[in-house]
């Protein structure tokens, strides 16, 4: 990616700029035609049309209070998602997200049961989330081990003392404050956390998109080495992104478990699958590199779209798992056999 | 000797037997033939999954979708079998492994001929292979009454005193060798994995050879689906869910390399021994079998750990560096 010298040359003498082949610009500029050929542009008209069709064959389908209950059911998910954006396009993957999930969950129903206020549940669930995180930030980036390695381990490891602590236990009865969240509305009918969603996701998108913390994500992304050499404390951004992934499983911890009032041992199995499905689907590069906060949202709610027409619809759920393969092989694989094989392999 | 102590193989070989023999103290009954026996029979699976996964991750790949395959096949076995119960066994087992090896070579032609991302690709065709289980059985279960005799008794049957899982084991184990270490096929996917341009400039036919690698993959879980559901006498939408990621932990146990290019047969083995003698050990030890997951964890956390530290440098420098002895050993490393 560009460095600051660069931006600071051509801000000085444009036309020397342009000439100049050795000089890259920091960003194109803006030309309508090259919006059509975007990735976002694509899920925007995937989403528009899966909420239209929904819209004309399902008589309830356009409900302001159903569609706003919906939502509830990508929420947790998709808050993980966000970080998870930002590890994929530092070349890193991160597999335990649910098991952090469910140990973070019982951290809170411990706490809980152990006399804990309930107004300090929240940073509880957090601190859990985050000590995970850490935990495989370090294995990765102090060992240098590949990260999809180390989180299958600590997928189970995580998973592994969940289930160690709740036996054949459940925790259950958490406070009023835990369930406002998880399933309270906003003015009555917008839900909290759909509304929690939305506020990270324009912080992310913040971080990622306009200031240099985001730049150097994807100068990581691109080119590890070359990141190191320009100065970028490649190691330590990893370990923050680890740990922010963490953390976010532990909020959405909190409030998966708030919404649901118990914890179990199979609390979110198999998010992880889904969570890097709607990140993949949102364009991100699995490369690493390339993609776009907006792009995870516009992936996010279409399969919010079609997850929620297909329940009003009386489809079982399983169903959604190949309509979401399909979506994820066919947007990948589309791209690549219209533009016809590169190379010849 | 200090070579071969120094072998991966060796050390994770030495460390099953000395956990074996660990627990065998605490608990005598886990040394007796007929347990150990039972140990053998249970890693047969994981060890077959393991073999095929190493050659993909030898590639630089990954196979997400062996436990949705192996599901998939498993099923539409056990469904082929109740619905026409006169139909010879072999051909039920032949159909599992052509519904697998199809299911593979689908994986296969998407990574291979359109050059998609291997852990995208078999994550997507996880969940679709998933849910057709689903359509496929309509979600019910097919349980041991509707299956024939024959179909359920078939892998835990014995020949010369050995089930017959194990005797397709020891095959399997003895093909895959043969395939990894002396058959054109397998070495092209050592070189794939170790430099894919250079593999492509000597005239590897990548492509196809990816698409075969996943074939075999598939082919091995549709198998493993036949054998998995004769076993347990039942087939349901969940059969072996999250399996793929005990069998990818076992090849990294067994030492085979994520970033591709190195990885042995033995170690493949090792690898599913080990975790099958840990699972087999706990409840003899009166763990709580709620440990398992998490003692699992640990072991594949400190062995990646064990392996990045030891083995590093090797299988990097092909030719001697011919260098001063003062610098030699700085830069070689």
């Amino acid at each position: 990616m560009n460095t600051s010298t660069v931006m600071s040359n051509s801000a000085d003498a444009p036309e020397k700029a342009s000439s100049s082949r050795y000089i890259i610009a920091d960003r194109p500029g803006f030309r309508p035609g090259a919006l059509l050929g975007r990735w976002e542009s694509l899920l925007a008209l995937l989403l528009v049309a899966a909420f239209a069709a929904n819209a004309i064959m399902l008589p309830h389908f356009l409900d302001l209070y159903n569609l706003a209950d919906g939502t509830f059911n990508f929420s947790e998910k998709a808050l993980i998602a966000l970080p998870m954006a930002l590890l994929i396009i530092c070349r890193e993957i991160d597999i335990s997200v649910s098991g952090i999930l469910a140990l973070s969950s019982v951290a809170i129903g411990l706490a809980h049961a152990n006399g804990v206020a309930p107004e300090l549940l929240l940073p509880v669930a957090l601190a859990a989330g985050t000590a995970c995180g850490w935990l495989n930030g370090i294995m990765v980036t102090r060992f240098r081990l590949p990260s999809i390695v180390v989180t299958i381990g600590t997928v189970s490891l995580f998973r592994g003392l969940a289930s160690v602590v709740l036996g054949d236990q459940a925790f259950t009865g958490y406070p009023q404050v835990m369930a406002d969240w998880g399933q309270g509305y906003f003015f009555g009918f917008i839900p909290r956390e759909f509304v929690i969603l939305l506020v990270f996701a324009g912080l992310f998108a913040f971080v990622l998109h306009t200031t240099t913390w985001g730049r150097r994500i994807y100068a990581i992304g691109n080119n590890p080495v070359a990141a190191r050499f320009s100065g970028i404390a490649v190691d330590r951004y990893r370990l923050v992104l680890f740990m922010l992934t963490g953390a976010m499983a532990g909020l959405a911890a909190y409030l998966l478990t708030g919404r649901i009032g118990s914890t179990r041992p199979n609390i979110a199995m198999g998010w992880e699958l889904e969570v890097i499905t709607m990140v993949i689907l949102g364009g991100v590069s699995i490369a690493g590199g390339a993609g776009t906060i907006g792009g995870v949202m516009l992936a996010v709610l279409t399969l919010g779209t079609v997850t929620y027409g297909l329940s009003l619809a009386n489809i079982p759920g399983i169903y959604m798992t190949i309509v979401v393969g399909i979506l994820l092989l066919a947007t990948i694989a589309l791209p690549r056999l219209l533009r016809g094989r590169r190379t010849a392999k | 000797m200090k070579a071969l102590l120094k072998m991966r193989e060796v050390q994770l070989a030495l460390c099953t037997v000395a956990l074996t023999i660990l627990v065998g103290t605490r608990a005598p009954v886990f040394v007796t033939g007929a347990s150990l026996a039972n140990l053998l029979t249970d890693s047969t699976l994981l060890v077959m999954l393991a073999l095929t996964q190493m050659l993909v991750i030898v590639t630089r790949g990954v196979d997400l979708s062996v436990a949705s395959s192996l599901a998939l096949a498993g099923m539409m076995s056990a469904l082929l079998a109740s619905r026409f119960p006169e139909l010879p066994l072999p051909l039920v087992m032949l159909a599992a492994v052509a519904i697998g090896l199809l299911l593979g070579l689908i994986n296969g032609y998407l990574i291979g001929y359109l050059d998609l991302a291997p852990i995208v690709v078999t994550l997507g065709t996880m969940s679709v292979y998933r849910g057709l289980v689903f359509v496929l059985s309509g979600g019910a279960w097919v349980s041991s009454h509707q299956m024939p005799a024959d179909f359920i008794a078939f892998p835990l049957a014995r020949l010369f005193g050995v089930t017959h899982l194990v005797w397709i084991a020891a095959l399997t184990v003895l093909a895959a060798w043969f395939v990894a270490k002396y058959s054109r096929f397998g070495r092209d996917l050592y070189a794939i994995g170790n430099e894919p341009f250079s593999a492509r400039y000597v005239g590897i036919p990548i492509a196809s050879r990816l698409m075969w690698t996943y074939g075999l993959s598939g082919a091995m879980a549709g198998l493993c689906g036949y054998l998995w559901v004769a076993r347990y006498a039942v087939a349901y939408t969940e059969i072996a869910y999250g399996f793929e990621f005990t069998v990818i932990a076992a090849c990294v146990i067994g030492g085979i390399s994520i970033a591709g290019g190195s990885g042995t047969v033995a170690g493949a083995v090792l690898g599913g021994l080990f975790l099958a003698v840990i699972g087999n050990a706990l409840p003899v030890v009166k763990v709580s079998p709620f440990w398992q997951s998490a003692l699992t964890g640990v072991v594949i956390l400190t062995a990646v750990l064990i392996n990045a530290r030891g083995g590093r440098p090797i299988g990097r420098q092909i030719l001697p560096l011919h260098l001063n002895k003062s610098n030699a050993t700085g830069s070689a490393a």
